[in-house]
């Protein structure tokens, strides 16, 4: 059963008389019990469709509802059974850790003793410093904080709005973990993140851009979409190289990705020879080249391109 | 209800770690109640003068010692000529020069005729105008005593009796007003700072999609103020009473509850503004200029709302402070009941449900 349902979402501002396109014709659904991941750059109209599913925004046109409940009319209802974390760190600074949890549990009608199961993987890391204004927290620890208040009331659809921003590789795995264990539990996550290597980690993903849906799917079948053959290339002259490659007429797209240039060719067959061509043409060191497998990025990447 | 207690409990703390905005919430109106009391006055005493005797006799002398001895009062200079008048006004120092012409006494004595100069520097005219007022009136009380042994066919006595201030304190004027001044700052400054403030660091983005009804978070808000409120309406009660001398004379819990009343208007300004300003900065500055300005200007407490131009004075009508003013004089100042205040107290009512309407009905329960 689809437990949140967009349909033909638009959403614009206006910003000193220039209308600027948020979100346009946006529509697809999310299962019960799943984890979709909204995946797209700074400015993709992310946050935007958040607040609208969280009913704090009216969209200019379209439908939404969340398990079953308009996001316009039923908004009362939603918000009793959601839970969100903003972007942005949303919770009191002057007041202790404890205190924050505290507060969000009873405004929610709960106690932190009733649903600790719940957040107890991720809060027993900072009940240590439960006594700490959260202001004082590390970047991570205020988000596993604002993870819990979102979480305390045990919500049926969770919205985490980038939690991962900010933090470090380990937070951001552990992060994840207990994503998977509340998907267990039977929640619904929408999650959204900048980060294309997070995406394999959502049962299925939105790539978004410029307030558009560029593709929906699970991160496998966006990956099997991949149409391109890929080479990674390294060179010491990479800058050269990468001009060099990029003149010729067969190589459809050709970006640095960490040490490496990806190379997407347009067409099968042959690529091989094609590199050692260009190789051959100038003087490069250490030249280093062998066929990969798409990941997330390269997709989006094609996709943008589109 | 536990989860307004605990609203309620949140914006205590919040007021409490915030140390330095606690202090002058309780500090500002003792500092201002003892600043209007003593430093702040618009009594004029020990005013710098001089004089110019060109007769120096009796009459001249005594006058001169009259005044010189006056508490109003501070003989700095002697003055030889006309000429030095107009370079002592410039230097700056003198107030009021007094000069008596040759031959005072005699004249005074023999064609019962004679004359006092009283130059005074009206580049403040309130305190040019009290200042020849009181010169006068010694002048007056000397001329009385010569005739101390005469009897004069027609008089009349003006017997001046100041009713509820005797002694003409200024502070029987400024404790209301302080009241009513530091009641709206408190009340709706805080209040609008203390809602944009969950606007601006994103926490109301959250209690928003929370069960919480937008009317409880409202009322949860301002009633860490409204305690505030009452501790101040106390400390200033206090300070009047036992620091200034300014009587209760009326009762104490009308006052307490008009005070109070007062307060919630001043609350829902607050949250009034806090509805329609986004940034700390911006609620402050509104606060300000559509509160503590008119506050201070059209509560009849520094100047008398009579003596404004009737438009001014239609104006002064929607300054909540005014009404409060007027109830705090009748009822603290003037002794009197619930009976003389009651139209005042409606309009207060009035303004309180009227602005609390307003302002539930304009909370945003989204982000605009």
């Amino acid at each position: 059963m689809a437990e949140v349902v967009v349909e033909h979402i638009k959403k614009t501002y206006k910003i000193k008389k220039e209308t600027f396109t948020a979100l346009s014709d946006i529509s697809f659904s999310v299962d019960a019990g799943e984890i979709f991941g909204i995946i797209g750059p700074d400015g993709a109209g992310k946050t935007s469709l958040f607040r609208i599913l969280t009913t704090l925004l009216l969209a200019d046109s379209g439908k939404a509802t969340v398990m079953g409940l308009d996001v316009v009319k039923q908004y009362k209802e939603i918000r009793r059974s959601i839970g969100y974390m903003p972007g942005k760190f949303s919770l009191y600074s002057d007041l202790t850790v404890q205190e924050n949890l505290e507060f969000f549990a009873t405004i929610f009608n709960t106690t932190i003793e009733a649903n600790y199961g719940l957040v107890k993987d991720i809060y027993s890391q900072i009940e240590p410093f439960k006594k700490r204004k959260s202001g004082q927290l590390s970047g991570g620890m205020k988000q596993k904080l604002a993870l819990s208040c979102a979480l305390i009331h045990k919500p049926t659809v969770l919205f985490l709005d980038e939690p991962t921003t900010g933090v470090d590789a380990v937070s951001r795995k552990e992060l994840w973990e207990m994503l998977h264990r509340l998907k267990r539990d039977g929640i619904t996550i929408l999650i959204s993140t900048p980060y294309m290597d997070e995406a394999g980690l959502c049962d299925r993903v939105a790539l978004f851009q410029k307030g558009r849906i560029l593709s929906i799917n699970t991160p496998k079948g966006i990956i099997k979409n991949y149409a391109y053959p890929l080479w990674a290339v390294k060179a010491v002259e990479m800058y050269q190289l990468m001009n060099a490659i990029l003149k010729e007429p067969s190589v459809e797209s050709c970006y640095l990705f960490g040490q490496y240039t990806h190379v997407a060719f347009k067409n099968r067959g042959g690529e091989q020879a094609i590199l050692e061509d260009i190789i051959k043409r100038g003087t490069y060191t250490q030249v280093e080249y062998h066929p990969i497998e798409a990941n997330i990025e390269d997709c989006f990447m094609s996709l943008m391109k589109d | 209800m536990n989860q307004f207690l605990v609203f309620v409990k949140k914006e205590c703390l919040h007021i409490w770690r915030d140390r330095r905005t606690l202090f002058i919430l309780i500090w500002m109106p003792v500092v201002q109640i003892i600043l209007y009391g003593f430093a702040l006055t618009n009594e004029v005493k020990n005013a710098n003068i001089a004089i110019l005797d060109q007769s120096k006799d009796q009459a001249t002398l005594a006058i001169s010692n009259e005044i010189a001895a006056s508490r109003y009062f501070h003989l700095i200079k002697t003055l030889y000529s006309f000429k030095d008048i107009a370079a002592t006004f410039r230097e700056g120092k003198t107030r009021l020069v007094i000069a008596f012409p040759v031959n005072f006494q005699n004249d005074l004595l023999h064609t019962n005729h004679a004359q006092i100069q009283i130059i005074a520097d009206a580049s403040d005219p309130n305190t040019a105008n009290m200042l020849t007022n009181y010169a006068s009136a010694i002048i007056n009380d000397y001329q009385q005593s010569l005739l101390k042994n005469e009897q004069l066919p027609y008089t009349i006595k003006t017997e001046v009796r100041m009713f509820y201030n005797p002694e003409l304190k200024g502070a029987y004027n400024f404790v209301p007003g302080v009241m009513a001044l530091v009641l709206m700052i408190v009340c709706a400054m805080m209040t609008s700072i203390a809602i944009v403030r969950e606007k601006e660091m994103g926490t109301m983005e959250v209690i928003l999609v929370s069960p919480l009804k937008p009317f409880r978070i409202i009322i949860a808000k301002t009633i860490p103020y409204l305690l505030v409120s009452v501790l101040n309406i106390a400390c200033i009660l206090l300070l009047g009473v036992y620091v200034l001398d300014v009587p209760i004379a009326g009762s104490l819990w009308l006052l307490i509850a008009e005070s109070i009343l007062f307060t919630i208007t001043s609350l829902s300004l607050g949250i009034l503004i806090s509805n329609s300003v986004r940034t700390q900065q911006a609620a402050m500055f509104t606060s300000m200029m559509s509160l503590f300005l008119p506050t201070l200007l059209f509560s009849g407490f520094l100047f008398p709302v009579e003596n404004m131009p009737y438009a001014l004075q239609v104006i002064s009508n929607i300054v909540p402070a005014k009404w409060y003013y007027i109830i705090v004089k009748e009822v603290m100042i003037k002794g009197l009941g619930f009976g003389a205040v009651w139209k005042e107290t409606s309009v207060l009512l009035l303004m309180t449900f009227l602005l609390l309407a307003i302002s539930i009905k304009q909370f945003k329960i989204r982000l605009s």
